[in-house]
């Protein structure tokens, strides 16, 4: 099944607030071999709050992404200030592109986060490989 | 933190086994199956279970953080996921490298470039950062 060719443009509903807590912080740390001390998540957790707008993308049945065909191509982030415990986060999703090449979909998303004062936290750009069935 | 461009940040190694990648498929909440079974990963065309790009990404920002001496530093990072880190089913697991150099310094912020490879492979494309100073 292909991808749904009008996707470019689409901006997907934004994610349940994500709070982010010193446990969740401190799992990550711990799944990525380091140990969180306090202060600022690591550089890459804001894919836990992304991934989650991605996977509403993949997900949703309109759209034609099988997950197992999908790998990550590219990955971006742009904080205007880190993460820490005690924020929510939300993610609002739009896939500014969608191309085709080779029997692969390559979608180009952005992931604005925001904290719970709808002020901009970091962006997450994701690429992702969609391959077509075989 | 090296100010002057051209100094080498400390190299890191990190051992990635089949058991990292269960860990951060629960701290990330990305359970792609090509990341954990050898089956749905060979039948579109993956070599084997391959890391997320995310951990190996992550082990870099890793890096990064250790270099700057905490999380929080880091303003920008990307990189493309160039070439898959396959981990074999066994406890020895592979080994991912990171080095990086700094390549330009401004009154306020440090761009580092880095190189990330596994088995002598480079596998994530371009690599790079900006670090905020003081």
């Amino acid at each position: 099944m292909a991808v749904d060719g009008a996707l470019a443009g689409r901006t997907f509903p934004a994610t349940e607030p994500y709070p982010v807590s010193e446990e969740r912080v401190a799992e990550f740390a711990a799944a990525t071999g380091s140990q969180y001390d306090g202060g600022a998540a690591p550089v890459t957790f804001p894919i836990v709050v992304a991934f989650q707008a991605m996977l509403a993308l993949m997900e949703d049945p309109t759209v034609g992404i099988e997950l197992h065909r999908v790998v990550h191509g590219e990955q971006r982030f742009r904080y205007t200030r880190p993460v820490a415990p005690g924020d929510v986060l939300t993610a609002t999703l739009t896939v500014d592109s969608l191309r085709q090449i080779g029997g692969a979909d390559i979608l180009g998303t952005r992931s604005e986060i925001v904290d719970a004062n709808g002020d901009h936290v970091v962006t997450a750009v994701a690429v992702l490989v969609h391959s077509g069935a075989s | 933190m090296t100010f002057e461009p051209g100094a080498e940040l400390p190299v890191h190694e990190f051992t990635v086994t089949r058991a990292d990648l269960v860990r951060y498929a629960g701290a990330s909440g990305d359970r792609n199956p090509i990341h954990w079974s050898d089956r749905v990963a060979t039948s579109v065309g993956l070599p084997g279970v391959i890391a997320h790009g995310m951990y190996t990404m992550a082990l870099a920002a890793r890096a990064l953080d250790d270099w700057a001496g905490g999380p929080g530093r880091v303003r920008e990072m990307g990189c493309k996921f160039t070439k898959p880190v396959v981990v074999p089913d066994d406890d020895t697991g592979v080994v991912v490298r990171v080095a990086g150099t700094v390549k330009a310094v401004d009154e306020d912020s440090v761009s580092v470039t880095l190189e990330v490879t596994c088995g002598g492979e480079k596998v994530l494309g371009m690599p790079k950062a900006v670090l905020a100073r003081g």
